[in-house]
């Protein structure tokens, strides 16, 4: 079973050479520690910029170099700065290669639920409802079952909805799995130590499984 | 064309009950701090806040929230205000929340003259709900209309007294949209400079968008969440 670096390190392996990425809040924000060294990558903050690198050294914190998580950090060299309607627009427009967000729930056909639960503060979809909506390929980072030991892979969201037939990938503590065009999640890789047995108890929507299903490599 | 004002009060000073205001700034960064405090000063109420967030308990449109001089926000994400949170809850102030994207570009759109946008954000989710869809090349669009606002209220770094506009790293934001968005736009800026000084080849925002600015009394630039790393 992976912990949450875990998780983002295995999607880490997810991003190529030449890519613009866009890292959503939590477990994503992890991925930016295991960038392949070797490999071109930038990263897209959507309040305006591209180029985002480390937190700042202690002291060297400036308030108008922030993340859209709203942390300080830093700029890297070759950085680019504009507004959030061009920051939408590259996003709007395909420009960004790969988005990487959370979720509480995925549904078989992609359909993804991450910003509202019912009867409790609501606090908005931030810019998770433009990436869903517009980005080709998205791979969700999240635990695959909740606190109260219930599927979050399931035939569909019960949670208001972020975005349709949008989910193409699903990173987990127990697996790595691609969301099929027809439906229905297909398992790909297992975490260390995790059995094909506890991945299908684990998931409540359909589970598409062909031969071996490999560990995974970190 | 001189836009200049004699401060934040004397820029403010015919905001009036009721009216809508666009706010610019994200988080914390790149508010228009004198701004507020002049509006938390003037006791102006009823307010509409187009703005992307709702500050903090103790700053920002914080400030506003605890005076109840706010009817209603119109952000994308809320969440960091206990306040905020309590007068919610209560039914004493209405929020509309809607997808950043879309924010930015029904901004964007009013300061570019277009009535309204088509963008596929919130289709399928409740967003969508009584809002035209239009399909082009086998997509789905919402149509989002421009907003109107009474006011822009945004923040540069600096800025000419014609009103030109200069913004510094991600405290460009919303700002840089909203200041072409307002019927009237105020800009405060950290350092207001005499025409020529700034290259016309770096200007964000021509001044012909901006109707009156001044050089903030003092910035405050507060962080709402310091990450730093340590020294190795």
């Amino acid at each position: 079973m992976l912990d949450k670096e875990g998780i983002a390190k295995r999607i880490a392996k997810e991003i190529k050479d030449g890519y613009y990425v866009n890292l959503g809040i939590g477990i994503p924000t992890l991925v930016a520690n295991y960038l392949p060294k070797n490999i071109d990558v930038v990263l897209q903050s959507e309040n305006g910029l591209l180029g985002m690198g480390p937190f700042p050294f202690e002291g060297e914190e400036d308030a108008d170099v922030i993340n859209a998580g709203k942390q300080t950090i830093t700029m890297l060299p070759g950085s680019a700065v504009f507004d959030s309607a061009m920051s939408f627009g590259m996003i709007r427009a395909k420009k960004v290669n790969l988005t990487i967000l959370g979720a509480m729930e995925v549904s078989e056909n992609g359909d993804i639920a991450n910003w509202k639960i019912p009867g409790k503060m609501v606090k908005g979809m931030g810019g998770a409802m433009d990436l869903v909506a517009s980005a080709d390929n998205i791979i969700v980072a999240m635990q695959h079952v909740n606190k109260a030991g219930e599927s979050k892979l399931l035939p569909n969201c019960t949670l208001p909805l972020t975005g349709v037939h949008c989910v193409k990938k699903i990173v987990t503590e127990l697996a790595v799995l691609d969301v099929l065009p027809g439906g229905g999640f297909k398992l790909l890789e297992r975490a260390p130590g995790v059995s094909v047995d506890e991945i299908i108890k684990a998931t409540a929507g359909k589970l598409v499984i062909e031969g071996d299903v490999p560990e995974m490599i970190l | 064309m001189n836009k200049v004002v004699n401060g934040a009060d004397e820029a403010i000073r015919d905001i009036e009950d009721g009216m809508t205001l666009m706010v610019g700034g994200f988080g914390l960064c790149g508010l228009p701090e004198n701004c507020i405090a002049a509006l938390v000063r003037k006791g102006v109420k009823e307010l509409t806040c187009i703005s992307n967030n709702a500050g903090v308990d103790d700053f920002g449109i914080g400030l506003m929230l605890k005076q109840r001089q706010v009817k209603k926000m119109v952000s994308s994400y809320v969440g960091e205000n206990a306040e905020f949170e309590r007068q919610l809850l209560s039914g004493e102030l209405e929020v509309e929340l809607i997808p950043q994207g879309t924010l930015a570009t029904r901004c964007m759109a009013a300061g570019y003259g277009m009535p309204a946008i088509f963008t596929p954000a919130g289709i399928g989710t409740e967003v969508a709900i009584g809002k035209e869809i239009r399909n082009f090349n086998g997509k789905d669009y919402l149509m989002e209309m421009a907003f109107e606002a009474d006011f822009a209220i945004v923040k540069a770094w600096k800025g000419d007294t014609m009103g030109n506009l200069v913004y510094r790293a991600t405290a460009r934001n919303f700002n840089a949209v909203m200041a072409m968005a307002g019927k009237v736009t105020i800009a405060e800026v950290e350092e207001l400079v005499e025409p020529g000084e700034l290259d016309p080849d770096h200007i964000h925002t021509p001044g012909i968008y901006v109707h009156r600015i001044f050089q903030g009394e003092k910035y405050e630039k507060r962080i709402e969440q310091r990450t730093v790393r340590k020294r190795v």
